[in-house]
């Protein structure tokens, strides 16, 4: 075989590897050379080894902030998946509802997470918010600035209430893809509501639900903004999830050396998950 | 008790006859002209255990009519009858019916087996009843070896295999309705799957309705073809009925390649005259406002004659059975089909009409 020798592609992707390398690599390998090092500042470095990852992955509290992250991250998953679907099943499939529908469903994904933060802040306050107000004159003893539970609920709720639309958003795509000939086909058979479910939507909607579930995940594994602006972790430690942990090592602490290692661990776990989770998903996709 | 088993394990003592009457839809909520109607008009008499198909352009009305069978689609005006008793108001389920749709649709996620158990699990039969019917069904179309593998991982013509099988487990069912059944199949195996419906409905004996675009299936598929044409049954035939004598020039257009010759003509004290040629037909008809008057002639029965009607030839094309002729009268282009031996003159050449299967139309329908 002769094959001609053309290299020019090469200068096309070489803006590619530029900007990837300003926003992926650089980035990522200062956070390396961070982990294995001491800083005093100023530049001086010294070599430190695999000690920060070892502290961290002893330490109390990254073992308590990684346990309120994954109940966080369940707890979201199992709400906001199952409601999602059952919202996007109930939406209109054609005629004026499914603008209006579409849109109120957008709404929350438009707003930036800091505000939404700082509504529900002003939302929950137990003496003047409509929410906290509420709970109170309704006989609740409700301060999610002091009790712990009462933050936790808070923080979900505004969670589902900001996400749960990416999931319905993703399930009605799904779900209007489907062929009316497979209804058609099951109403012959003389299949239930629950068979229809059961049998044609959720199989139809694998793929997006794979999407929805991942992009869930990720996110409520990484959040930070909102219960940084509604909570600041507290009451305590009770909603201090590991970014926001990760952050006040870093930054309130300037413990470089191990932000950076837990920097880290986080990124392989969350890319960990997500590579298990795509791997079962996806196992019967390649024979179709 | 026991004529009602009899009966469910049956099958034959309740096929049904099939009357349509007056059937008219329309997708829109008024209407105001013809056009407003996807259908108009519609009366059919169907046999039991019968073989019929639906043939006709995209958009002629065939699938809207094949779901108001079905019940998938309730009718505008005009009543459905299965064995004379009104269906109109019923769901596909209460109608005991089977469709099969125009790609296949299978359940992803079950077996080829369940696939096929499914529709008697609904209906409440009990697991060795369901057994026995699947696995019998399953060998009939060819199944067995993949019964147990996901319906997903299967080929497009065994997935619609599954959606026929679906529709043959069922020992109630009326009618089974085929919407153009065979567009995503491979052309090798279209042919092997039509045998195999033809030879299905011998060994079954139930009343099949075959819709299609396509009149190579429709006319080795049923022993009645419907024809509609926007909205319209235009003709009901066996398949040489409307190859010798189309009623419509739709029928003429559609039906045979190439399609009938269509050309205007006039009539005069009741015989067709053509650019100046009296053909010898008789036309009894009263009626002679019409709009259009046509002559129809298939180019299977055009022969070169010493005299006739004087035509130039333009294009000969050899398909290897026979001779396409392109030819061109005064009054327009002409096609003549001749056998393969036949020498084809060149430049002008004279033709003449066999008689009996000269029509005259007007205003598009036939005129006798």
């Amino acid at each position: 075989m002769n094959k001609t020798l053309n290299q020019k592609a090469w200068l096309f992707v070489i803006p590619v590897f530029v900007l990837v390398a300003f926003n992926a690599a650089v980035p990522l390998m200062t956070v390396v050379n961070y982990s294995f090092q001491e800083t005093f500042g100023s530049n001086v470095f010294a070599w430190e080894g695999t000690r920060w990852f070892k502290e961290i992955l002893h330490s109390e509290r990254f073992h308590a902030s990684l346990g309120r992250q994954i109940i966080f991250t369940f707890i979201i998953l199992v709400i906001q998946l199952p409601l999602g679907i059952g919202i996007a099943l109930t939406m209109p499939k054609k005629g004026w509802g499914v603008p209006v529908c579409l849109i109120l469903m957008s709404m929350p994904l438009l707003i930036p997470w800091n505000v939404v933060g700082a509504m529900w802040n002003i939302f929950a306050l137990p003496d003047i918010g409509f929410l906290g107000n509420s709970l109170n004159t309704l006989g609740f003893d409700y301060n999610f600035t002091q009790q712990s539970g009462d933050a936790w609920f808070t923080t979900i709720l505004m969670d589902v209430w900001h996400w749960t639309s990416l999931v319905v958003l993703l399930s009605y795509a799904g779900l209007n893809s489907i062929q009316p000939a497979y209804y058609q086909a099951a109403e012959i058979d003389g299949a239930s509501r629950w068979d229809i479910f059961r049998y044609i939507e959720l199989p139809k909607m694998k793929k997006v639900l794979t999407l929805a579930i991942l992009l869930r995940f990720m996110d409520s594994f990484m959040i930070y903004t909102e219960p940084f602006v509604l909570t600041g972790g507290g009451p305590g430690n009770a909603t201090n999830f590991l970014s926001l942990d990760l952050v006040k090592m870093a930054l309130g602490q300037f413990d470089l050396g191990p932000a950076a290692a837990m920097s880290l661990i986080y990124f392989l776990i969350v890319l960990l998950i997500c590579w298990i989770f795509y791997t079962i998903m996806m196992k019967d996709e390649g024979r179709t | 008790m026991n004529f009602y088993i009899l009966i469910k394990t049956t099958g034959w003592l309740i096929m049904a006859k099939i009357t349509l009457k007056n059937l008219s839809h329309s997708y829109l909520l008024k209407q105001s002209r013809d056009e407003d109607w996807a259908l108009r008009d519609v009366n059919i008499d169907w046999k039991n255990g019968g073989a019929y198909a639906l043939l006709g352009p995209s958009g002629c009305g065939k699938t809207t009519l094949l779901n108001i069978i079905s019940g998938l689609l309730k009718p505008t005006k005009g009543e459905v009858l299965f064995d004379d008793k009104n269906m109109t108001a019923l769901n596909p389920v209460e109608r005991d019916i089977a469709q099969i749709f125009q790609f296949p649709v299978i359940y992803d996620t079950m077996t080829v087996y369940n696939n096929l158990a499914f529709p008697l699990k609904n209906r409440g039969l009990s697991e060795t009843e369901i057994d026995s019917k699947v696995k019998e069904i399953g060998e009939m179309l060819e199944l067995t070896s993949t019964l147990n593998n996901k319906a997903s991982g299967l080929t497009a013509d065994g997935k619609q295999k599954i959606s026929l099988g679906r529709g043959l487990v069922r020992s109630d069912v009326n009618v089974i309705m085929f919407d153009e059944p065979l567009t995503v199949i491979d052309p090798h195996l279209k042919w092997v799957l039509r045998s195999k419906l033809k030879e299905l409905h011998q060994k079954i004996n139930r009343t099949m309705i075959y819709v299609t675009h396509d009149q190579i299936e429709a006319l080795t598929f049923a022993d009645q073809v419907v024809v509609m044409h926007e909205g319209q049954i235009v003709q009901t035939g066996t398949p040489v009925e409307l190859f010798e004598k189309p009623k419509h020039t739709f029928v003429g257009h559609f039906i045979g390649s190439p399609g009938m010759n269509i050309l205007p003509c006039a009539i005069e004290n009741g015989q067709i005259n053509f650019e100046g040629k009296i053909l010898p037909n008789k036309i009894n008809t009263k009626k002679n406002n019409f709009k259009t008057l046509q002559v129809g002639i298939r180019p299977e029965f055009i022969n070169f004659s010493e005299d006739g009607i004087e035509v130039k030839i333009r294009r000969v094309s050899d398909t290897g059975r026979h001779k396409v002729v392109d030819a061109e009268c005064s009054s327009g282009n002409i096609k003549i089909l001749a056998n393969s031996s036949t020498q084809i003159p060149s430049g002008n050449a004279h033709i003449t009409f066999n008689q009996k299967y000269t029509y005259a139309y007007g205003d598009n329908w036939i005129i006798e």
